[in-house]
């Protein structure tokens, strides 16, 4: 059986759908069979994010009713042969998803693929609950802000009580992703520090995404960052958090500004 | 503010992390159990419709969310006219 990820944050607009992108066509790249599940009925972006708007022809609510089977509605990637995409719906709403039917979907996934990754909707309704519902493991998408780490807290307590795992006395492995980090503003101290937010969340941290250009960049061109431009910061990044999602140990860089002579004059602390 | 300051100004961070880790340390503690001052809130309103009908306009509900204590305060406004007579027993 194949290893569900839902990559969740609570709050909007943080980054899960580029790191669902990044992170699967990382771990594909290595030659693993993977599947991203977009989760966001209604709102659909992970196409866009991957480069395959145009090739949608069914999707995850035409799944779980039966109206399209579930070989007929995955994407297979024009760049990564062992990556594939489950488009959500455009046009329906997230009632249209039933949890037995989630299930379902997810369970004949993760038995063909190695990594099913489910890009959760923002918020902690139904839709955001019942991307994680299935989940082995949750990446947890967190700006280092106020509002992104409370949310994130919040999306912690429903991890550890709403999944099935939990529901079982089981524990679901949970990774902090910090995303759109901007070393210099950490440097000056008005950003959450990585430790801050990891003291707080105490939940191990998965990795450091910069905040880059790379990334719009990579979306303009509907391919994720770890594809279009392996060599950039954020792309690193990402390659590094992914690997250390297969369970490789490797230490986490903290993209590290430099003191300017303000800084020091002033005495503030570095990053 | 005076030059010093300026020079004394530190990052905001510090601020967040501390409102932070009060927040979540209270909101961690009522996650499993509902929120009692809601519970309590939301009762009241119910004991109150039993026998008046008030418009929600008469209402207003505050709260004060303090460290050891919490305060609860409900003010309602009774239009004279709305009111049902109460069963009067001695
Ligand atoms: N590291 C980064 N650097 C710069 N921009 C970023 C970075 N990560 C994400 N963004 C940008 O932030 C915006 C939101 O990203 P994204 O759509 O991945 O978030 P989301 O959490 O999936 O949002 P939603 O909650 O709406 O689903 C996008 O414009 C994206 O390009
Ligand atoms: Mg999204």
């Amino acid at each position: 059986m194949g290893k569900v990820v839902v990559v969740t944050s609570g709050k909007g607009g943080v980054g899960k759908t580029t790191s669902t992108a990044a992170l699967g066509a990382a771990v594909a790249r290595t030659g693993k069979r993977v599947a991203l599940v977009d989760f966001d009925v209604g709102l659909r972006n992970l196409d866009l994010i991957m480069g395959a708007e145009r090739r949608v022809v069914f999707d995850l609510v035409n799944v779980i009713q039966g109206t399209a089977k579930l070989s007929q509605a995955l994407i297979r990637d024009k760049r990564v042969e062992t990556l594939f995409l489950l488009p959500a719906s455009q046009t329906r709403d997230k009632d249209a998803l039933t949890e037995e039917g989630v299930g379902e979907v997810i369970e004949k996934l993760s038995s063909v693929f190695d990594y099913v990754f489910c890009d959760s909707p923002a918020g902690i309704e139904r839709g955001a609950q019942l991307a994680m519902r299935f989940a082995d493991e949750a990446v947890i998408v967190t700006n280092p802000e106020v509002s992104s780490v409370r949310d994130s807290d919040r999306i912690i307590g429903l991890l550890d009580a709403r999944t099935v795992k939990a529901e079982r006395g089981e524990q679901i492995a949970k990774h902090v992703l910090v995303t759109r980090y901007d070393a210099a503003r950490a440097a000056r101290g008005e950003m959450l520090s990585i430790d801050d937010v990891l003291e707080i969340l105490s939940t191990p941290l998965l990795g450091i995404i910069p905040e880059s250009q790379d990334v719009l960049r990579a979306s303009n061109l509907g391919s994720p960052v770890t594809l279009s431009d392996p060599t950039n910061s954020a792309a690193r990044a990402y390659i590094d958090a992914a690997k250390r999602l297969e369970g490789e140990e490797l230490p986490v860089v903290v993209p590290f500004e430099r003191k300017g002579f303000l800084d020091r004059l002033l005495g503030r602390r570095a990053a | 503010m005076n030059l010093l300051d300026l020079f004394k100004r530190r990052g905001s961070a510090p601020v967040a992390r501390e409102r932070l880790q009060v927040l979540l340390a209270y909101e961690r503690r009522n996650r499993s159990q509902p929120d009692l001052v809601s519970v309590l809130r939301e009762e009241i309103m119910a004991v109150i419709a039993r026998h008046v009908q008030i418009d929600q306009d008469y209402l207003q509900v505050s709260m004060d969310r303090g460290e050891t204590m919490s305060t609860l305060e409900i003010d309602i406004q009774i239009p004279n006219k709305s009111a049902r007579p109460l069963a009067m027993s001695a």
